[in-house]
């Protein structure tokens, strides 16, 4: 782990710092995708720094945020069944569903345990026979593939009493979505560094060349995220249009086949919805029809309703990048991470925790 | 209240549990000594300024690397009675214990209970017992409280810290929070990770007789972290504060437990740290004796009150940026102490 310290040395950042700012002042809009990124950002300070005109611009790469609210109520559903406990990221806890969060039901009886990988959830199972443990797994990328490895687990020992509930995403349909939308003039993306060890920098090379846009891939240190963003306006102001990688230590340019290869095995994908975006073809992840007996959806009969958004929070919007969060007009008001109405003031990877944790009013 | 339940965010230290208190709590409870929510109440007895604190510990696991739940309990409840200037005098111990719970890890709890009462010279002088049904508990709660007795002219507290005044750390920050969690997260990492829990009775005696009347205010930032004790001393002070993020004391072991966990140092919890808050003149002397004796060699100067809102708290970042640092809000955090 030595080598946190070494990305964030101011000695390595203050030339990044200077040379950021050496770019002529002018109007461009970056959008970074990742919920990680934003959250890096505004911890760093680096939104206080930016060159004049420079914009930058959260996107949906928060998988809290774009889960949908019939979901978020679904995963109520399942923590509230009988002889049920269900294992959760600690981020699902207090996200606002129709019927309350998941901390509430906790409250009054619900099981909810929170774990920090699947193979926890899977190791519960074996600590409580007499019940069912669901996972509620939500996710990019980057957290499928560990899901997909538990599953086949489970299924070498032959739990019987374990289940996924899969909410998994993809992250290239919502871009296509966002990047069609000519309202969002966006000069160029900052793209995720996890997501693409997984899926590879080549996942963006169809957006570059389709909407001529620079497309650099960013780990999450500042030194990271300061070269990606020099990469990104030299490729601006020389107006190319080029995936490039600024994270070569954990990036490739083809990702990391085996774990798709584990994904496809486990997985198939499917029509899924998401917050502010609706239904998006292919965006999701089911668990394939040879591993049913996994499947939380089929054990459990749950289904998915169609449930509105909580009335004035512009989540969906803030996701596509159309608004930010002090324009929500219930932003640090009636929403607070305290008293959180949407799911982007819930997630440590939202984008109104950020703007209100790092105090952007 | 806008919650109908009690919810886990209500004992993380941060807003829930400050919203819990001040609408609820002192809503029926209104001694003044109460309102000032200070670390523990102090008073005049017959002439004799005394302080007084209660804690009750909850950890789990009870045993974890540098300490259990019985030092927590004793070294707690004494740094509570430090932070008002105080030398505590006797503690009091109340158990709850599960139905089921083997005897043998009491009896390690109360082997390390009445080694750091030793230790500390705080004896026990009254205690209590309550079994109840299994479940009920989980295997150990304890309470702890206890008397001091502050020496004269002493006078330190919240309301003393002044604009200008200077923000001492006596050590690293996180290292008991990232060992009670990355142990609950079931990680072994490389480069011990420790609970620092710690009695700090003595760094502020000596501190204090050294420096008369240049200690201001003195906190132990535990649940809630370094961070939310600033905004709340921010608050109070009705100044703003500036924290400077490359003078921060945080062990390598602790930044890399973090990362892994998606933590930020500045809001995990310390049991064998304080913040002093100092006249300005004498800052540097005082970090000074403060790295020169045991409790406090990692002691560093980390940021200032200066003018600006009430209970606005930033930070200079490593690379030259600025951000504001906000109390915890209720993240759902394990039972750390
Ligand atoms: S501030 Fe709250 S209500 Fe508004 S968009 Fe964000 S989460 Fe939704």
């Amino acid at each position: 782990m030595k080598y946190l310290s070494e990305f964030r040395d101011s000695a390595l950042t203050k030339p990044l710092v200077a040379e950021l700012q050496r770019f002529p002042a002018r109007p461009i809009r970056i959008m970074e995708i990742c919920g990680t990124h934003t959250m890096a950002i505004f911890h760093h300070g680096l939104r206080s720094i930016l060159p004049e005109g420079l914009q930058l611009i959260s996107g949906p790469g928060c998988p809290v945020c774009v889960t949908a609210a019939g979901h978020i109520d679904a995963f109520v559903d399942i923590a509230q069944q009988d002889k049920v406990r269900v294992a959760i990221f600690g981020d699902l806890m207090r996200v606002p569903g129709s019927n309350g969060s998941l901390s509430q039901a906790a409250a009054h009886g619900a099981q909810v345990e929170m774990v920090y990988s699947p193979m926890d959830a899977l190791e519960l199972a074996e600590k409580h026979p007499g019940e069912l443990i669901v996972f509620l797994s939500v996710g990019f990328e980057t957290t499928t593939p560990g899901v997909a490895a538990t599953i086949l687990e489970a299924n070498r020992r032959e739990t019987s009493n374990f289940a996924v509930y899969s909410t998994h995403k993809v992250i290239p349909p919502p871009l296509e979505l966002l990047l069609a939308d000519p309202d969002l003039e966006l000069n160029g993306l900052l793209c995720p560094g996890h997501v693409s060890t997984i899926i590879g920098a080549q996942a963006y090379q169809t957006v570059a060349d389709k909407y001529q846009l620079p497309c650099v891939v960013a780990g999450f240190e500042p030194a990271d995220i300061l070269r990606a963003l020099i990469m990104l306006l030299r490729q601006i102001h020389e107006e190319r249009y080029e995936v490039e990688n600024g994270y070569n230590r954990a990036v490739t340019w083809q990702g990391n086949q085996r774990a798709c290869a584990l994904v496809d095995k486990v997985f198939i994908p499917e029509d899924s919805p998401w917050r502010g975006m609706g239904i998006l073809p292919g965006s999701g992840l089911a668990i394939r029809e040879t591993y049913s007996q996994f499947d939380a959806s089929k054990r459990l009969d749950i289904t998915m309703q169609d449930i509105a958004e909580p009335k004035g929070c512009l989540c969906g919007e803030i996701l596509c990048g159309k608004f930010a969060p002090p324009d929500c007009p219930l932003f640090a008001k009636a929403c607070t991470p305290a008293n959180p109405i949407g799911p982007c003031m819930v997630s440590s990877e939202g984008t109104c925790a950020a703007y209100f944790r790092y105090g952007e009013k | 209240m806008s919650e109908q339940y009690i919810l886990l965010d209500h004992g993380s230290g941060g807003l829930a549990s400050q919203q819990l208190i001040s609408e609820l709590f002192l809503k029926y409870l209104t001694s003044p000594l109460l309102a000032s929510l200070e670390d523990s109440a102090v008073f005049t007895v017959s002439g004799n300024c005394l302080a007084m604190s209660t804690d009750s510990y909850v950890v789990d696991p009870l045993f974890f690397p540098g300490g259990d739940i019985g030092m927590l309990a004793v070294h707690g409840t004494i740094n509570d009675l430090a932070m008002r200037g105080a030398r505590p005098l006797y503690l009091s111990l109340a158990f709850i214990l599960e139905e089921g719970l083997a005897i043998n890890d009491l009896e390690r709890v109360l082997q390390s209970i009445a080694k750091c009462s030793n230790e500390a010279g705080v004896p026990i002088v009254t205690g209590d017992t309550k079994v109840v049904p299994r479940g009920k508990a989980d295997k150990i709660f304890i309470n702890t409280s206890g008397i001091g007795l502050v020496p004269d002219e002493r006078s330190i507290s919240v309301s003393q810290a002044r604009k200008g005044d200077k923000i001492l750390l006596s050590g690293s920050m996180g290292d008991h929070g990232i060992t009670i969690m990355t142990r609950r997260a079931g990680l072994s990492l490389e480069g011990e990770l420790r609970s620092d829990t710690m009695a700090l009775h003595g760094l502020v005696d000596h501190l204090c007789t050294t420096f008369p009347g240049a200690i201001h205010t003195l906190r132990d930032p535990t649940r809630g972290g370094v961070a939310s004790t600033l905004c709340e001393i921010a608050e109070q002070a009705k100044a703003a504060i500036t924290l400077d993020e490359e003078s921060l004391p945080i062990s390598a072991s602790v930044r890399a437990g973090c990362e892994i966990l998606g933590l930020d140092p500045l809001y995990l919890a310390n049991e064998g740290k304080m913040l002093v808050i100092c006249s300005p003149n004498q800052a540097n002397d005082i970090v000074n004796a403060m790295q020169h004796h045991p409790q406090g060699h990692e002691a560093a100067i980390i940021g200032e009150i200066i003018d600006g809102p009430a209970g606005r708290v930033t930070l200079h970042t490593g690379l030259g940026g600025e951000r504001l640092v906000t109390p915890l809000h209720g993240q759902p955090l394990p039972r750390i102490c």
